[in-house]
């Protein structure tokens, strides 16, 4: 198996599906021959030619609409915004228009597009190259919201998500775009949408997290064992539809859970998601679920690292939860 | 002020009577030494050096995130003729919405060369408090808008300036920059067009430096020209030779004083060329030949006006060598200096999000506070 960071195995998912499916197209900002400024669709211009990479005027709007009209035609577009920061002068195509169109016209006209973009921060990219906008999305009803933390992940998710009947937002962490690697199987294989992984298991408090903050969490818990502590961890992979079975079952085990994301804390998914588990994992709850997440704040620049929710601060929660006596 | 309204109406004349498609030039390819200007030969040596401060400032910047002491660069090399040119026309008071390659003009009016340095390095004296990416300040002193990526929202924003500027009866233009691939951005149309209807006072400038990233200017319009668009917007559209600092100042002057009589916005699309990558983030190597680019550096912009001042007995090679000399050590001594300062504190981070903090704030602030500095990756 080739080892593969999360830029190559999305190029991999792609080339894959392309010749698979011809009616795959991708299209985007300097997607073609430039091959995406993350390069993560480098060399599928020169193997699929003009008509199925295409580099379009820079116009996110444009782009959106532009793959909606196209998939209900009949095309399978993957449009690429290049960071999610700048997926805003689409809201309208995505939220009002691709998110209901199967909805709104009866169930007659389905939009499977899938959205790819860059999101999250630690790239030095102050605070138009370092949002994480998921929960704009989660909330729009009528899109299904991915977010890998590894290449194997992302291949096989990429794969299902254009597979798929729905439209996606499928988000790339771009911190660890080149430092997660990983071996991924050759050839096609899928990993289903809805499904979260437990990466680490253990039975005294559930972590939740997803994207590049997974591997701070990692990081934590890691710490975490270090002390005596058994933290279970859970990659949610699809952030909607969320697999509640796999957080219910989970924290009924533990009583207690610690929810990390990079978003600000404020209507954030893990306010969401705190919802979802106390509602029913009430009598089973040992001690309050704790949020360890972005501030309430745009995304700065220099303090960056201060920002992002590392792994002491996650560490930390950890530990409070896990001495917390009612 | 009667003069300025005559000349308003000569260059208006003008204006109609040149097509869309003529590129309006001074210099000339000679960079000829009799080339009309009405700058002062004391203006002419003061603007020639703030575009080789720009230049040496921008290659010093391009080095030092190369050996990692800034993050991030996005310079004008090449297309300094066409900023500074058409910000030379623009008076005090009036106002100034950059896209992001527009920084000699902060310096031009006014910012501290200190203070530009403090932006790069992110730190506490930065005057966005370390907030933003390098080259994305904002300089209230001199009506220096706050530079934003998110591609052609500053169009907008200069017309809403310029025709509240109007609505108060001021004497204030406001003037915008945009690159060729913004002209396909939602923003451009709307700015355009509400400029138009509103007879706003704005100078509408669109560095055409033929690519936007590794996208070529014909992915962006099948237009003959961008100057063209104008026309069905309803306002006069300009093509002009962006290397040409004489012929840019001339054009945008003559906008100026049109938006100051009432004849609302003008688009200038000044024709230059993106001579090093997009930023320093990108190798352009991969996505366009070396051969297109170097025509483009026969007509620097900084040598033509150093051909022609030359020419006119202005300047001379040991002026050269002394400013170079001198620019050198100041931009060194003032990046040592800005490399130097503290960085910006956690406590900074959570205020001006509002007026004042929420208690949400309050509380993160206390809780990031206990963390303290966070170790770097
Ligand atoms: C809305 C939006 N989409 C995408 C980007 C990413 N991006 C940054 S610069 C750029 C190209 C801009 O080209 P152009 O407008 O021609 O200006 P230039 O950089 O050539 O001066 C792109 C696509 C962005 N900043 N904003």
């Amino acid at each position: 198996m080739p080892t593969m960071n999360i830029i190559q195995a999305v190029n991999d998912a792609l080339r894959i599906e392309m010749k698979r499916d011809p009616r795959v197209v991708i299209l985007g900002e300097d997607v073609g021959k430039f091959g995406g400024v993350f390069r993560a669709t480098a060399g599928l211009f020169e193997e699929f030619g003009d008509k199925r990479v295409i580099d379009t005027p820079l116009a996110e709007g444009g782009i959106i609409g532009a793959a909606i009209g196209m998939a209900l035609y009949g095309l399978r577009p993957v449009p690429e915004i290049q960071f999610s920061d700048f997926i805003f002068p689409a809201f309208d195509q995505i939220v009002n228009e691709l998110a209901k169109y199967r909805y709104r016209s009866g169930g007659q006209y389905p939009a499977p597009v899938v959205i790819r973009t860059p999101v999250g921060g630690g790239i030095k990219g102050g605070h138009y190259h370092s949002q994480s906008p998921e929960s704009l999305f989660i909330h729009t009803a009528g899109l299904v919201v991915v977010c890998p933390s590894n290449p194997i992940d992302a291949k096989g998710l990429l794969l299902s998500a254009i597979r798929g009947e729905d439209p996606v937002l499928f988000m790339e962490p771009k911190r660890v775009y080149r430092a997660a690697k990983g071996d991924v199987p050759e050839g096609d294989y899928t990993i289903p949408i809805g499904k979260a992984k437990i990466v680490r298991e253990g039975d005294q408090v559930t972590v939740i997290a997803w994207g590049a903050m997974l591997h701070e969490a990692m990081e934590a818990c890691e710490q975490a064992a270090a002390q005596g502590l058994r933290p279970e961890l859970i990659d949610l992979r699809t952030l909607w539809p969320v697999d509640i079975d796999a957080l219910v079952t989970s924290v009924k085990k533990t009583g207690r859970c610690v929810i990390v994301h990079e978003a600000p804390r404020t209507c954030g998914f893990g306010g969401e998601l705190s919802s979802l588990i106390q509602e029913r994992c009430f009598v089973h709850l040992e001690a309050p679920i704790r949020r360890v997440t972005g501030w309430d704040t745009p995304f700065p620049y220099t303090l960056e690292n201060e920002y992002l929710p590392r792994a002491p601060r996650i560490l930390k929660a950890m530990q409070e939860t896990t001495a917390y006596e009612a | 002020m009667p003069d300025t309204h005559a000349q308003s109406k000569a260059a208006a004349r003008r204006q109609k009577s040149a097509e869309p498609d003529d590129l309006i030039s001074v210099l000339g390819p000679d960079n000829r030494k009799d080339a009309p200007t009405d700058l002062s030969p004391d203006e002419l040596t003061k603007i020639y050096a703030m575009m080789v401060e720009n230049r040496l400032v921008d290659e010093r910047m391009i080095t030092l995130q190369r050996q990692g002491r800034i993050g991030f660069y996005i310079g004008s090399v090449g297309e300094e003729a066409a900023i500074l040119g058409a910000a030379l026309a623009l008076r005090p008071q009036d106002w100034f919405f950059p896209c992001y390659r527009e920084n000699g003009v902060a310096l031009m009016r006014g910012l501290s060369l200190r203070n530009y340095f403090d932006n790069m390095v992110g730190n506490g004296e930065d005057p966005v408090k370390g907030r933003q990416m390098p080259n994305h300040i904002a300089w209230r002193p001199a009506n220096y808008a706050s530079v934003s990526s998110p591609i052609g929202t500053q169009y907008t924003q200069a017309m809403g300036a310029a025709w509240a500027a109007k609505l108060k009866g001021d004497d204030v233009v406001a003037m915008s920059f945009i690159g060729e691939g913004g002209t396909s951005s939602n923003e451009f149309h709307v700015a355009m067009n509400f400029a138009a209807v509103m007879k706003a006072p704005v100078v509408f400038m669109c560095r055409n430096n033929q690519w936007a990233i590794s996208t070529p200017l014909s992915r962006q319009t099948a237009s003959e020209t961008f100057a063209v668009k104008a026309m069905a917007y309803g306002m006069p559209g300009i093509r002009v030779d962006g290397n040409d600092l004489l012929a840019v100042h001339r054009v945008a002057k003559e906008a100026c004083l049109r938006a100051r009589n009432g004849e609302g916005p003008t688009f200038i699309e000044a024709v230059t060329y993106r001579v090093l990558g997009h930023s320093t983030s990108d190798d352009p190597k991969v996505y366009r030949p070396d051969e297109e680019v170097e025509p483009w550096r026969k007509k620097d912009p900084i040598e033509r006006m150093r051909i022609y001042l030359d020419a006119r007995g202005l300047w001379d090679a040991k002026q050269e060598k002394k400013l170079r000399e001198d620019l050198d050590v100041r931009i060194r001594e003032t990046f040592a200096a800005a490399e130097a300062a503290q960085g910006p504190t956690i406590e900074s981070m959570f205020e001006e999000v509002y007026a004042r903090p929420f208690w949400n704030l309050d509380e993160q602030r206390a809780e990031a506070e206990s963390f303290g500095t966070a170790p770097k990756h």
